[in-house]
C-alpha cells in the first residue's frame, strides 16, 4: 500500500515536472474523448427529445398502417388500409374509441396560396375525433367537425406557421386559401407544437375533412389510410391488438400462414424501438470515434518511451536503492494511466462543452445529454489505453540493468 | 534488521573464487579472475586500483548490482551469487548503502524525500519514513536543509545527503565509489572525516578509489590489478587515524 501510494506520488511528480509535455502528449486523448462525448451527447439529446414528442401519442394509442412483407411484394401483391377496414374495426372491435382515419395527401409538397403568397405544406384528411390526448387542439376557431365530413366541406384547420408564411391575418378564420386548385375556408388555427428535433416544422400543416381529402385524392379505388385509435383500458392493449389483427386478416382475405399486410404499433413500442436504435447508433458512432483514442495511446507510448530513456539514470538510482522491477513497472505504468486518464477527463469536459455549444448554435439539436455509461465507458477505455500503451515503456524501464542505468549520461 | 548478528569469527562478507567474464564483441574479457576476500564487521576497507583494474566490477558484485560469472559470495550469511533480480534488489535495499562519485540524487526530490526513498522500497510507513530520514539528515548536519533540492545544495552537502540516504536503512555495508571524486579538497576532507566518524561508530565501510591518498584513510587496503587482488594490507588503528589526519 505504501509502495502504491508512493508510486502514485512519484508518477504525479513526474507528470508535473513536464506539464507542457504532458499536455501535448494527452492532446490526442483529449480530442478523441471529446469527440466521443460530443457525438454521444448530441445523439442522446436528440433521442430524448424524440421520445418526449412520441409521448404525446399517449400510452394507449394504436396506429395501424399498411405494411407489405417483402415476400408478398415479390409476389406482386399490394397492401393498403382502406375505409372499409376502418368501418370493420369500428363495428367489430370492442373496447376502443376515437377510431379515426388519417389520409395523408401531401408531405410538405402541397402548394397553398393566399393572395399573392404561396407556400408548401403538408395536408391530411381526418375526422373530428383526431385531435387526441390534448396534443393538438384548435386555439382559434374549431377543428374538423362531423358535419364537415358528411358534407365534404372545403374547410381547413391550419398550423401557425402558415399564418406567418402566407401573411394571413392574425385571426384567419373565414379567410380563403387555395389548395389543390380549390378554395378552402380557414375554420381554425392549431396550437403551436414546435419542431420535431428542430428539423421538421410540425406547425406547417393543414387538416381538412377526411371525405374532402378522399375526393381530392382522385383515386378510383379506396385510398390507403392510416387508422388511429385509443384503447379504453391500457391493460387490454394486447387482446385488442389480437382482435384487430383477426378482423383485418379477414378483411384482407389472408390465408392462414400468410404474413400480415399491416402493422399495429403502439406509442410505447415506437418509443422503445427508437431509443434502442439511438443507443446502438451512439455505441457505433462512439466506437468509430473511439478509434482516435488509439492514436492518442500511441502518442502516450511515444512520450513514455522518450521519458524512460531520459530517466534511465534516475531508474538506475532507484534500483540501487532497492527498487524491484515491479516497483519501476508500477511507477511508469501508473504514469501512463494517469496521463491517459487526465486526457480522458479533460476530453470529457471539452466534449460536453462542445455538445452544449452545438446545441446552442444549431437549433436542430434539442439538448446534450451525457449518460453515465458513456462517462464510465470512456474513462475505462482511456485507462485501458494508458495501460496497454504504457506497458511497453514501463517494461523497458523495469528491465534496465542497474549498472548501465547508473552509468547512463 | 538483518539476519542474526554473525559472530566475530564469521566474516560479514566472504568472496571465494569470484570471476566475472564479459563478452566484448567477439572476445571474452575477464574483469575478475578468482578474487578471494573476506571482510569482517566494522572494517574500513579501501579497494584501490587504476581504471580497468576490475575494482568497479568487484564493487558492483559486492553491492549486489551485478552477479559474478563464477565463485561464491556470502553476505551476512546469505548466498547472493545466484539470487534473482528481486532478491538482489531486496539485498541492495537492506544490506547495502551506496555513495557515488556524482552523488546520484533524485533531482526533482528535496533532501528529505531523497533520503526517504530507500525506505519506500522497504514498505516503511510515511510518518516513520519522515522521522527516520529527518534524523539521518540531522546526523550528517543537514537538519536545516530538509526541503532543499539537490540543485540548491553545494557539492559537499549533496554528498552528505547521499550519505544520509545510504545510512538511513542501517545497512550492513556502506559502499562508497570515489566519494570525493567530484569535490574540492576542503570538502573532500570533511567527507572523509565523516567516513572516519561513521567507522568509529561501528559501520562497515568499503571505499573504492584510484587515489592512494583517499585509500590511506582506510585501515585496510586491497589493491586490485588485472582482475586480481595483488595486495591486502592492514594498518594499526592509530596509523589509520594518522593517515586520515595527514
Amino acid at each position: 500500500m505504501a509502495r502504491l501510494a508512493e508510486a502514485l506520488r512519484a508518477a504525479i511528480g513526474a507528470i508535473r515536472a513536464h506539464l507542457l509535455r504532458a499536455a501535448l502528449t494527452v492532446l490526442g486523448m483529449v480530442i478523441g474523448v471529446a469527440a466521443v462525448i460530443a457525438v454521444v451527447a448530441l445523439l442522446q439529446g436528440f433521442g430524448q427529445s424524440i421520445t418526449q414528442q412520441f409521448r404525446n401519442l399517449g400510452a394507449n394509442g394504436l396506429v395501424i398502417t399498411a405494411y407489405l412483407p417483402q415476400k408478398a411484394a415479390l409476389e406482386g401483391k399490394t397492401a393498403r388500409i382502406t375505409p372499409d377496414d376502418l368501418l370493420a374495426i369500428r363495428q367489430r372491435v370492442a373496447g376502443v374509441r376515437d377510431v379515426v382515419p388519417l389520409l395523408p395527401l401531401a408531405q410538405f409538397s402541397a402548394e397553398v396560396r393566399y393572395g399573392n403568397r404561396s407556400s408548401n405544406t403538408s395536408v391530411s384528411g381526418t375526422t373530428s375525433g383526431f385531435p387526441r390526448n390534448g396534443a393538438r387542439y384548435p386555439v382559434q376557431g374549431r377543428f374538423v367537425v362531423a358535419g364537415d365530413d358528411t358534407t365534404r366541406r372545403p374547410v381547413a384547420v391550419i398550423g401557425q406557421t402558415l399564418i406567418k408564411d402566407l401573411h394571413l391575418p392574425a385571426r384567419p378564420e373565414g379567410h380563403f386559401i387555395q389548395l389543390f386548385g380549390a378554395w378552402f375556408k380557414v375554420v381554425g388555427v392549431l396550437n403551436k407544437v414546435g419542431t420535431l428535433v428542430g428539423l421538421i416544422d410540425r406547425d406547417n400543416l393543414i387538416y381538412i375533412p377526411y371525405t374532402t381529402a378522399v375526393s381530392l385524392s382522385g383515386t378510383q379505388t379506396a385510398p390507403n389510410i392510416v387508422i388511429q385509435l385509443d384503447v379504453d383500458n391500457t391493460r387490454a392493449i394486447k387482446p385488442v391488438e389480437a382482435r384487430i389483427t383477426a378482423v383485418l386478416r379477414r378483411q384482407h382475405h389472408l390465408l392462414p400462414g400468410a404474413e400480415d399486410d399491416f402493422k399495429i404499433q403502439s406509442a410505447a413500442e415506437l418509443t422503445k424501438a427508437l431509443t434502442r436504435a439511438l443507443d446502438s447508433a451512439s455505441l457505433i458512432l462512439g466506437a468509430i470515434v473511439g478509434i482516435s483514442l488509439l492514436v492518442g495511446g500511441v502518442g502516450i507510448m511515444n512520450v513514455m518511451l522518450v521519458s524512460v530513456t531520459e530517466r534511465t539514470r534516475e531508474i538506475g538510482i532507484h534500483k540501487s536503492l532497492g527498487a524491484t522491477r515491479a516497483d519501476i513497472l508500477l511507477q511508469f505504468l501508473l504514469e501512463a494511466v494517469l496521463l491517459s486518464l487526465l486526457g480522458g477527463l479533460v476530453g470529457l469536459a471539452l466534449g460536453y462543452g462542445i455538445g452544449k455549444l452545438v446545441v446552442h448554435l444549431v437549433p436542430a439539436f434539442a439538448g446534450a445529454i451525457v449518460p453515465g455509461w458513456t462517462i464510465a465507458l470512456s474513462l475505462g477505455f482511456t485507462a485501458a489505453v494508458g495501460l496497454v500503451f504504457g506497458i511497453t515503456p514501463a517494461a523497458k524501464a523495469a528491465a534496465l540493468d542497474p549498472i548501465e542505468a547508473l552509468r547512463y549520461e | 534488521m538483518s539476519a542474526a548478528p554473525a559472530t566475530d569469527a564469521a566474516p560479514l562478507l566472504e568472496l571465494r573464487g569470484i570471476g566475472k567474464r564479459y563478452r566484448m564483441g567477439e572476445t571474452d574479457v575477464d574483469a575478475l579472475r578468482g578474487v578471494d576476500l573476506a571482510i569482517a564487521r566494522n572494517e574500513y576497507v579501501a579497494f584501490i586500483g587504476p581504471s580497468g583494474s576490475g575494482k568497479t566490477t568487484l564493487m558492483n558484485i559486492v553491492g549486489c548490482l551485478d552477479r559474478p560469472s563464477s565463485g561464491s559470495y556470502l553476505l551476512n550469511g546469505q548466498r547472493v551469487a545466484d539470487l534473482d533480480d528481486n532478491a538482489l534488489a531486496r539485498i541492495r535495499n537492506r544490506e547495502i548503502g551506496f555513495v557515488f562519485q556524482n552523488f546520484n540524487l533524485l533531482g526533482r526530490a528535496d533532501a528529505l524525500h531523497n533520503v526517504m526513498q530507500p525506505l519506500v522500497y522497504r514498505g516503511v510507513k510515511l510518518r516513520e519514513r519522515r522521522q527516520l530520514a529527518a534524523a539521518a539528515l540531522a546526523d550528517v548536519g543537514l537538519g536545516d536543509r530538509l526541503d532543499h533540492r539537490p540543485n540548491q545544495l553545494s557539492g559537499g552537502q549533496r554528498q552528505r545527503v547521499a550519505i544520509a540516504r545510504a545510512l538511513v536503512g542501517k545497512p550492513s555495508i556502506l559502499l562508497a565509489d570515489e566519494p570525493t571524486g567530484n569535490l574540492d579538497s576542503t570538502t573532500a576532507r570533511e567527507i572523509m572525516a565523516m567516513f572516519a566518524a561513521l567507522h568509529r561508530s561501528g559501520n562497515t565501510i568499503i571505499l573504492v578509489t584510484h587515489d592512494a591518498e583517499v585509500a590511506a584513510h582506510a585501515e585496510r587496503t586491497v589493491a586490485i590489478r588485472d582482475g586480481q587482488v595483488i595486495s591486502d594490507t592492514r594498518r594499526m588503528a592509530e596509523e589509520a587515524a594518522h593517515g586520515a589526519a595527514g
